[in-house]
């Protein structure tokens, strides 16, 4: 068991090879190879407008890639309505504007997944959504609704609702955007409890160099230039390592282009 | 890999004055059932008496998840809160107290909303100045549309040509096929109807008169008005709501320019300007449509026709159906965005905003209708 489960981990559970993302005619990214190891958090950065919301989009197989393919599981996403949505059973999305449904409450959103796919009777919700919207800092606040919320709070919310199912992955778009710093360190201790305590995999896109150096496994940068990824790995090695491309460093360092 | 051979309990024992609950097996959503769960929770319950301390321990436990946290966290919380216990949780694994900890980092906000409805008199008091707050705001709207279209005159109103050009092109153009397809129909209903009733009395020609006067004088405008409600007044409500909901609203107020200015009057204007056109447009199709009944029901020729429509149908009648057209073009416009200025900060109060747009609009249509066909009568015109 313990043997089988050391071997998952070194299996990516996401992998993307030779992938370009385009919107028509416009190319985003081209020629993305990486892979997403099991229970691990991979941090993707870039200069706004890279593409990083583009890229999650694509992972979650809302949008299909323009060439090239991603792997799940060792699978290709599939393109059948059915078996796209069990696959996306085991995804928990935070989107960059939060995304909560704005005619429910901040409990019910959290609720919504639960009542869609177990069988938990409506006090035991209510337990669970208590304690997931206390993860993330909201106790108490379930009966609001989103516009009733600060663009911090809406954030930490969509956090919560990701988490709903305890999903094997989870993609946050900027989870911290719109946070203080005592929020966001909160949130990076529970991104890393996340991961030791469920075993989840993580894909965060950040542009906190605190976060990214506390949180990160491994990290993908995109280059909005050159249109494809110029480095990865491990941040910190990153940072230092004299061979890795110098807007990475600069970026990795918070130095400004000379 | 089934479900069934899978366990979980817990059990509960007192040791040296300490309860311990001894969780064991898999407390994980997909294993744990819920009526399972309910008789545990009740034992939990049971044990928990006044300032006793509770030992958690999780030794012989092999898989959880937050399902169990959640579960666990709701029966702290009435253990410290309503009987005072204390617990220990040397025991528990690092992963979990690290996620117990985090949930308990932030307290609780006491809760501010009340779960008990409003009582009755308070729901009418309440009803009643909202209804006061409606009609006021109401009037702000009017005046401060009637300012800005003051300024406007002036040439001090920042006015943008190309927006206007827009509202009129979505107002006119893009409206008219909709428009003529349900006005040909019309006229084609009315003088087919007319047509089999007057073949009686054989006053066949008489269908002219028919489609002319009602068409010209009520139903074209009516129509039009109706059809431009659901298609441009829902339009307006729609983009002007969604705008108040992403705070572009609030971004010009805080620019200091005024959404009425930049929002609604071209609106109004461009709809009050293409809804006469609209009408007119819809007279024609609709006299046309009319006319192939005739021809193709009776034996009335195209210039009996013809001459019958210019001997029934006068300038005047004409003039009033476009004259209404007008007011009802600034109704729909009023209302399409007063209600999408209005609108909540939400999705649903978009789709509110619309339908009560589409409703307003139709309803004042009709009562205006009615007021001027009063009106008109004792004007004699
Ligand atoms: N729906 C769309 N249609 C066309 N182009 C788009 C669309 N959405 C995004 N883009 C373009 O794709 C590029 C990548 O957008 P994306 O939202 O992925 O950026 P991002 O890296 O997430 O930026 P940020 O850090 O600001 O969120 C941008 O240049 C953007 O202009
Ligand atoms: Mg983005």
């Amino acid at each position: 068991m313990r043997d089988e489960e050391k071997k998952l981990c070194q299996e990516p559970i996401i992998e993307a090879r030779k992938l370009t993302m385009a919107y028509g005619s416009l190319v985003v990214q081209k020629d993305l190879n990486f892979k997403v190891r099991t229970g691990e958090v991979k941090v993707i950065m870039g200069g706004s407008g890279c593409g990083k919301s583009t890229l999650l989009q694509h992972l979650i197989g809302m949008m299909a890639p323009a060439a090239g393919e991603i792997f799940f599981f060792g699978e290709p996403i599939p393109s059948e309505e059915g078996r796209l949505r069990n696959l996306r059973k085991r995804f928990g999305v935070l989107y960059q504007g939060g995304a909560l449904w704005s005619s429910l409450t901040l409990a019910e959103n959290v609720a919504l997944p639960l009542e869609e796919y177990t069988d938990l009777n409506k006090r035991e919700i209510a337990e669970l959504v208590d304690f997931k919207l206390s993860l993330v800092g909201l106790s108490g606040l379930g009966r609001r609704y989103p516009s009733e919320l600060s663009g911090g709070m809406k954030k930490r919310a969509g956090l919560a609702r990701a988490m709903a199912l305890d999903p094997e992955v989870l993609f946050f778009d900027e989870p911290s955007a719109g946070l203080d710093p005592l929020s966001s360190r909160r949130l990076d201790e529970l991104i890393l409890s996340l991961r030791e305590t469920l075993q989840a995999t993580i894909v965060v896109v950040t542009h906190e160099l605190d976060s990214i150096f506390a949180i990160a496994d491994s990290a993908l940068f995109l280059d909005s230039g050159k249109k494809t990824a110029t480095a990865e790995g491990d941040p910190r090695k990153l940072r230092d390592d004299e061979n890795a491309p110098s807007s990475v460093r600069k970026f990795l360092r918070r130095e400004a282009d000379s | 890999m089934s479900d069934q051979g899978r366990q979980f309990g817990v059990e509960v024992r007192e040791e040296e004055g300490e309860v311990v609950w001894s969780f064991s097996g898999e407390w994980v959503l997909r294993v744990a059932s819920n009526q399972r769960r309910d008789v545990y929770r009740k034992r939990l319950v049971h044990s928990l008496r006044e300032g006793r301390k509770i030992r958690l321990e999780m030794k012989r436990m092999k898989d959880w998840d937050t399902s169990f946290l959640g579960f666990l966290e709701a029966l702290r919380k009435t253990g410290v809160n309503e009987h005072g216990c204390t617990f220990v949780d040397e025991s528990v694994p690092d992963g979990m107290r690290k996620l117990m900890n985090l949930a308990k980092a932030v307290p609780e906000v006491p809760s501010e909303k009340s779960e008990k409805p409003d009582s009755f008199l308070t729901q009418v008091g309440l009803g009643t100045v909202g209804v006061f707050q409606g009609i006021r705001c109401y009037h702000e709207f009017i005046g401060k549309l009637l300012l800005d279209f003051g300024r406007l005159v002036l040439g001090r109103a920042s006015w943008r040509t190309k927006d206007f050009w827009l509202a009129l092109q979505q107002a006119g153009p893009q409206a008219l096929p909709i428009v003529t397809l349900l006005a040909f129909l019309t006229g084609l209903i009315i003088a087919f109807i007319g047509a089999i009733q007057l073949q009686k009395l054989a006053a066949d020609i008489f269908v002219a008169d028919l489609v002319g006067l009602s068409m010209t004088r009520e139903l074209a405008a009516v129509m039009t008005g109706v059809i431009m409600a659901g298609r441009t007044g829902a339009a307006y409500a729609a983009q002007i709501g969604s705008m108040r909901v992403n705070e572009e609203i609030d971004a010009l107020q805080s620019l200091g320019i005024s959404p009425i200015q930049f929002l609604v009057l071209p609106k109004v204007i461009a709809l009050v300007l293409m809804m006469p056109l609209l009408t007119a447009f819809a007279n024609v199709v609709s006299i046309f449509g009319g006319l192939l009944v005739a021809m193709g029901v009776t034996d009335v020729t195209v210039a009996q026709y013809h001459w019958q429509i210019v001997g029934a149908v006068s300038g005047i009648d004409v003039l009033v159906g476009l004259f209404k057209s007008m007011i009802f073009g600034v109704i729909i416009a009023l209302s399409g965005c007063y209600r999408g200025l209005r609108c909540g900060k939400d999705a649903a109060s978009v789709g509110r905003a619309t339908t009560s747009a589409v409703v307003t609009a139709i309803t004042w249509i009709v009562v205006f209708d009615a007021l001027f066909a009063v009106v008109f009568h004792i004007l004699g015109i």
